[in-house]
């Protein structure tokens, strides 16, 4: 953990990157710690204000937005296939391998 | 002959039903001028020529045959490239989707496809609309036309760019924070967000869930309001979409009489923001004051707006963004990898542009394990105050109005070296935005560059009415929304 005065290391840009899941160049790393220093020291700005009391908040007044539980058309598999159909096999979309066998 | 592509759709919808004028004509007419003004301006990723004269065609039948026929049939318009179009390259102005074919529409596009409106293209933007410059747009810099070594403002540049030049008589944007009528204000035209839930975000490629906006960019308050009262309305296809009827808003346009207008004094603040833009935004909030009421008052510091709106809106692009996995659609690495995990990484390493991976992982980062109550948490409570701040001055004024930007159209190159020069360019209106409110920008006044200046004001939710009848009165008297670059 960082202080709220110490920039992001780069470990943690790192290890951000990592749960985003972008693969990063080590100058990039070094980019996005300077950049997203920058950011994180703007955004302490919010600590100025006081919350007590101010709970979480719904950005809309509706809730529970429910249909009813019936089945309806739903896009055919050769359109949801169509921008990968030279890769795609019996239907499905392929991919690497997800397990590590090694 | 009298140049088609300038007239407003009010304008032109009124020749096409006397029969002075068709479809196809007024189609053509804004295709010449694309091909006229797009190789300086960079305003399209896509020309959609061969299906707009179809669709015109089609569109003129239906006039001829006055079947089901809308103030939009007919009428050439672009869409910001944001919008699923089915059938259509759309890309987001993104490398991660340069070969994106929707298989579906989006809401927003098949309700104007059902109006009988003819699309002509889809808009340059910032990638992923992570931005306020449109110079982030990971294939080419829009630029704005009243001066091609500046920006036309984002994310929805393209389409302002488009609707100033008479490349379509309207366009389609959206607006997270600012994206409709920060470059509205830069391009001197009408930029309409409507309030969230209004219109349908199903089909609108997603940048931060609770906040996105589809709305019309117009010539004037007039077109944005028919153009509204298309798209808006219920969605069963998005839960978040408001059931109540749809106003009839065009129809319903009247001068703004007796009502109360708040001014809070730190959106008028002369240290911040430029002076030309001040005296504008003065001057006619003076117009609107002699039939309606003036009052002061104070609202939160705007700043604190910025910093919630960082962190909320990148913890929502984080989310909504980790489904570019290269599986379904979108671009193809070159690069072999083994597994799905290194896949997946380099995918995302290679397709995703500086800002847009950038934003990612701001998001993540405040969304973290030991991170999440300092900053997500802590930004969701203050952007709850800020909702109550305003709710508080709706209960004392109808609207409240200030300029739309601190400043005028910044030159090409600006946003480089600045993380968070959107966030900081949007200022004025990121309050308004993360309360759901709607809000319009209209032109009044050039700055001593000429370059345009935009007035925002906006409303309480579902208030849609009031922002417009109050623009409307304001273009009523003045003439600036009718002013054209000199590249038209």
């Amino acid at each position: 953990m960082t202080s709220s005065n110490t920039p992001i290391s780069e470990e943690e840009v790192k290890k951000v990157a990592g749960l985003a899941k972008i693969k990063l160049t080590p100058d990039e790393v070094k980019k996005f710690q300077k950049e997203l220093s920058t950011i994180l020291e703007y955004v302490e700005k919010i600590n100025e204000v006081d919350t007590k009391g101010a709970e979480h908040t719904s950005h809309t007044s509706l809730t529970n937005s429910f249909r009813e539980d019936e089945t309806e058309e739903s896009l055919p598999q050769e359109e949801a296939l169509k921008n990968r159909i030279q890769s795609s096999k019996d239907g499905f979309f392929t991919i690497k391998s997800v397990l590590d066998h090694k | 002959m009298k140049d088609l592509s300038a007239l407003t759709i009010t304008e032109a919808s009124q020749l096409l039903k006397k029969g002075e004028t068709t479809s196809v004509e007024l189609t053509n007419a804004c295709l010449d001028r694309i091909e006229k003004n797009e190789p300086e301006l960079d305003a399209f990723i896509t020309v959609t020529a061969g299906y707009a004269l179809k669709k015109a065609a089609e569109a003129d039948k239906r006039l001829k045959e006055n079947k089901n026929v809308t103030p939009l049939t007919g009428i050439p318009y672009s869409m910001k490239d944001l919008f699923n179009t089915k059938n259509i390259l759309t890309t987001a102005a993104s490398k991660i989707l340069d070969s994106y074919i929707p298989p579906y529409n989006a809401t927003v596009y098949q309700r104007l496809e059902d109006a009988g409106a003819v699309l002509i293209g889809k808009t340059n933007m910032d990638a992923f609309a992570h931005g306020s410059s449109t110079e982030t747009s990971d294939y080419k810099v829009t630029k704005n036309p009243w001066d091609k070594k500046r920006l036309p403002g984002g994310s929805s540049g393209g389409s302002a760019a488009a609707v100033a030049t008479g490349m379509g008589l309207f366009s389609v944007g959206t607006e997270t924070a600012g994206s409709i009528r920060q470059p509205a204000s830069w391009c001197g035209i009408t930029g309409l967000k409507p309030t969230y839930g209004r219109v349908s975000r199903y089909g609108v490629i997603a940048m931060g869930s609770s906040l996105d906006c589809p709305g019309p960019m117009c010539k004037n308050v007039e077109d944005a309001a028919l153009v509204l009262e298309v798209i808006a309305g219920h969605d069963p296809k998005d839960a978040t979409s408001y059931p109540d009827p749809v106003e009839p808003y065009f129809t319903d346009l009247k001068e703004a009489k007796g009502l109360k207008i708040g001014l809070p004094g730190q959106y008028f603040d002369k240290e911040r923001i430029e002076k030309d833009i001040l005296d504008a935004v003065t001057e006619a909030v003076a117009v609107l004051g002699e039939k309606n009421v003036l009052v002061p008052i104070d609202l939160l510091d705007p700043q604190y707006a910025i910093s919630v709106y960082t962190l909320v809106c990148r913890a929502e692009v984080s989310s909504n963004l980790a489904r570019y996995d290269g599986v379904r659609y979108g671009y193809t690495s070159n690069t072999p990898s083994d597994t799905w995990n290194d896949h997946y990484r380099t995918h995302r390493g290679e397709g995703f542009g500086n800002e847009a991976k950038r934003r990612i992982m701001t998001g993540t980062y405040a969304l973290s394990a030991g991170y999440q109550d300092k900053y997500y948490k802590r930004a969701e409570a203050v952007r709850n105050i800020i909702r109550n701040d305003l709710e508080q001055a709706f209960t004392k004024v109808d609207a409240i109005i200030g300029p739309t930007t601190p400043s005028t159209a910044l030159e090409i190159g600006s946003t480089e070296g600045n993380p968070l020069f959107g966030e900081i360019a949007d200022v004025l209106i990121e309050a308004s935005t993360l309360s759901g409110n709607p809000g319009i920008s209209i032109p009044v006044g050039f700055d001593k560059n000429n370059l345009p200046i935009g007035m925002n004001i906006f409303a309480p939710r579902l208030a849609e009415q009031t922002v417009l009848d109050l623009a409307y009165t304001y273009q009523k008297s003045t003439t600036w929304h009718t002013m054209k670059p000199d590249i038209f």
